[in-house]
């Protein structure tokens, strides 16, 4: 295998355990440009990567943490976030990304996504939506827009899509943004964006899954999903989130749509402790 | 009825389906995708029947309870990893002494482990799984055609012993394909266990509830599972034996392997080794009395399991001190081939002066 120049200042290759490559994932799949944004997000940031870990937990997205050159984390299916939870408040000088993929993060872990944006814990997460199980066959999504065909809903999906940034806002995160794969510069912006953000950052990303989800739904190559991207989406920062509701064949709203300060829970941890230590006035 | 080439994860819905299964929550897990398809694609369009993608394998055994309470056969199933989650629910079903039916086609631990064949999951099968004093049924099939006729046989017990029944099968019998037939067809009318919550309508209002705080209560109720239990293991424990007649040494393997012991000794055998089999089906109960009967005959046994010596322990708790036990286990999802199984079986042979 070639190694890219060691010099090349925008080169990702010093952050891949290239040891592991190649990678599993499908051609035209979204993951990779979606990895390719955050890596070079890092260096953009002029965070310190050797104080920033990424954890992931199961599925396609999942095997991030296995291919990134930084102290990385894969985990429990689902509980990606309550790890990083205990990671980041451990060591507090880690920056922690969580990044993930829409079961893992919303479906089995839609509990611990919405507690940590509740409790607005400074950690990043990024969330590769693509509607779909793609790892164990194209099973359907809890972001699977209603009637869409997947492996377990061979009929029409019969169930209710979650719109993600209406979910995390009413959550409490600081910052949501959502972009596609085709968003590519302002993917990696908002990456920055989201790492140099105090509090809970959640950065949606939808994205192809040629092989599974886009074969039962008219998008056999991953080139027709990104040309059916460019057609349906609106940039509209600051859109409110009720209006990003993903559907079969809706628009896709993308852009930075919550961007507040909130204390973040290390924040009031420490308040609290300061409080605990004063002498009783009783 | 024709035999129909399947594999066993979709032999396994087929035989549901025809069992009267009214539910199905899955949640997808390598290797059993093939059964939550299966159930949503042929499930789904029976009159009255339901299937549901769960967010998580713990919503989807809570699911189950549900549809149990109100007398509906419910599945669901999982690997390895996934039946961890299931453990709190089915001590719940457990302690409200209801029905259900629960596969796990397991795949190499700890951890997320492997996605290969392995049987690690012995002990948490048949030591109860989650907290508290109790069992659940375990069949252990080695066949797609076992596979179908034990998911029947395994609704049939729910109901009947008013339990949860576990199918502990693995990788392999879940992604294989044989011919398979179905012996019966699905119900026309969709069963509904009696005394289920169905609203109080003529008879006094009911509650299904696990917490007691009454101790001697307590005991009570676990002395009443336990009297059920000696009940079950009276009548329905099951096994097979195979060329065990004249055998000088009986392999004692489950599942995927006993059918890889098979071959190896078949092999053996051609070598002029007597050799024969001893296959438990229901894990548990475990055939304790079909091993005190090898005994009597036989006094070198070897134990074999793709696990590090699990269900070891129950053939030596069988044996009382009696005869030798060896052992030969591969973990991890490792599935060795009928040649290293014979060429174990035969050093064994050797070693103990058998020939």
């Amino acid at each position: 295998m070639n190694n890219p120049p060691e010099n090349d200042q925008l080169s990702i290759a010093k952050y891949l355990r290239q040891d592991r490559l190649p990678h599993i994932w499908c051609a035209a799949c979204g993951i990779g440009p979606a990895l390719n944004c955050f890596l070079r997000a890092i260096d953009k940031s002029g965070l310190n990567p050797d104080k920033m870990s990424v954890v992931s937990g199961i599925g396609c997205s999942g095997r991030v943490a296995g291919y990134v050159k930084l102290d990385s984390f894969h985990t429990t299916h689902g509980r990606a976030i309550p790890f990083a939870t205990g990671l980041r408040l451990a060591n507090p000088e880690l920056k922690a990304v969580v990044f993930s993929g829409d079961g893992d993060l919303v479906a089995i872990g839609g509990n611990h996504l919405i507690h940590a944006a509740r409790r607005n814990i400074d950690m990043t997460v990024i969330c590769i939506n693509n509607f779909n199980y793609g790892m164990t066959g194209g099973q359907v999504g809890p972001t699977a827009p209603y009637d869409v065909r997947t492996s377990t809903t061979p009929y029409g999906n019969f169930e209710s899509a979650f719109n993600l940034p209406l979910l995390l806002f009413a959550s409490g995160a600081s910052y949501i943004a959502r972009w596609t794969v085709v968003h590519l510069h302002q993917l990696e912006n908002t990456i920055v964006e989201a790492l140099l953000k105090p509090g809970f950052s959640f950065v949606e990303v939808i994205s192809p899954c040629p092989a599974v989800y886009g074969r039962m739904n008219k998008e056999p190559d991953g080139l027709d999903s990104l040309k059916n991207y460019v057609k349906r989406s609106i940039i509209k920062n600051g859109a409110d989130p009720r209006e990003t509701e993903i559907t079969q064949n809706g628009p896709i709203v993308v852009g930075k749509f919550v961007d507040i300060i909130r204390p973040t829970l290390q924040e009031n941890l420490a308040k609290v402790a300061a409080k605990a230590k004063k002498p009783s006035t009783k | 009825m024709p035999k129909v080439l399947m594999d066993g994860n979709s032999a396994i819905g087929e035989a549901a389906i025809r069992a009267g299964c009214q539910c199905y929550f899955g949640y997808p897990i390598t290797p059993q995708n093939e059964l939550i398809e299966y159930m949503a694609t042929h499930l789904s369009r029976r009159k009255g029947c339901v299937f549901v993608q769960a967010e998580s394998e713990l919503a989807a055994i809570n699911m189950v309870y549900g549809a149990s309470v109100v007398g509906a056969r419910a599945m669901t199933s999982s690997s390895s990893p996934g039946i961890s989650l299931k453990q709190e629910g089915i001590s719940y079903l457990a302690a409200c002494e209801l029905p259900a039916v629960i596969v796990n086609m397991s795949r190499g631990g700890p951890g997320l482990g492997s996605i290969a064949a392995a049987q690690s999951d012995y002990f948490q099968a048949t030591r109860g799984g989650g907290h508290g004093d109790y069992r659940t049924i375990v069949l252990a099939p080695s066949s797609v055609q076992e596979l179908a006729d034990l998911t029947i046989r395994a609704f049939d017990l729910a109901d009947k012993y008013k339990i949860p029944v576990i199918i502990l099968g693995d990788g392999v019998l879940g992604q294989m394909m044989e011919p398979v037939e179905f012996k019966q067809e699905a119900p026309a009318v969709l069963p509904v266990r009696e005394g289920s919550l169905r609203g109080a309508k003529g008879r006094p209002s009911k509650i299904i509830k696990t917490f007691t705080s009454n101790p001697a209560e307590l005991e009570e109720i676990n002395w009443s599972l336990f009297r059920r239990y000696g009940l079950i293991k009276k009548q329905e424990t099951t096994f097979e034996t195979f060329m065990i007649d004249d055998a000088k040494l009986v392999v004692v393997a489950f599942g995927i392997a006993a059918r890889i012991a098979k071959g190896a000794i078949r092999n053996v055998r051609a070598e002029g080794l007597k050799v024969g089999l001893l296959r438990p089906i229901t894990l548990w109960p475990f055939p304790d009395e079909a091993v005190k009967e090898v005994v009597k005959n036989v006094n070198h046994f070897l134990v074999f399991e793709m696990n590090m010596g699990q269900m070891l322990e129950d053939v030596q708790l069988s044996l009382e001190g009696k005869g030798e036990v060896s052992f030969y286990g591969r973990p991890g999802g490792v599935i060795p081939t009928p040649s290293e199984v014979s060429r174990v079986i035969s050093r064994l042979y050797y070693q103990k002066g058998l020939k």
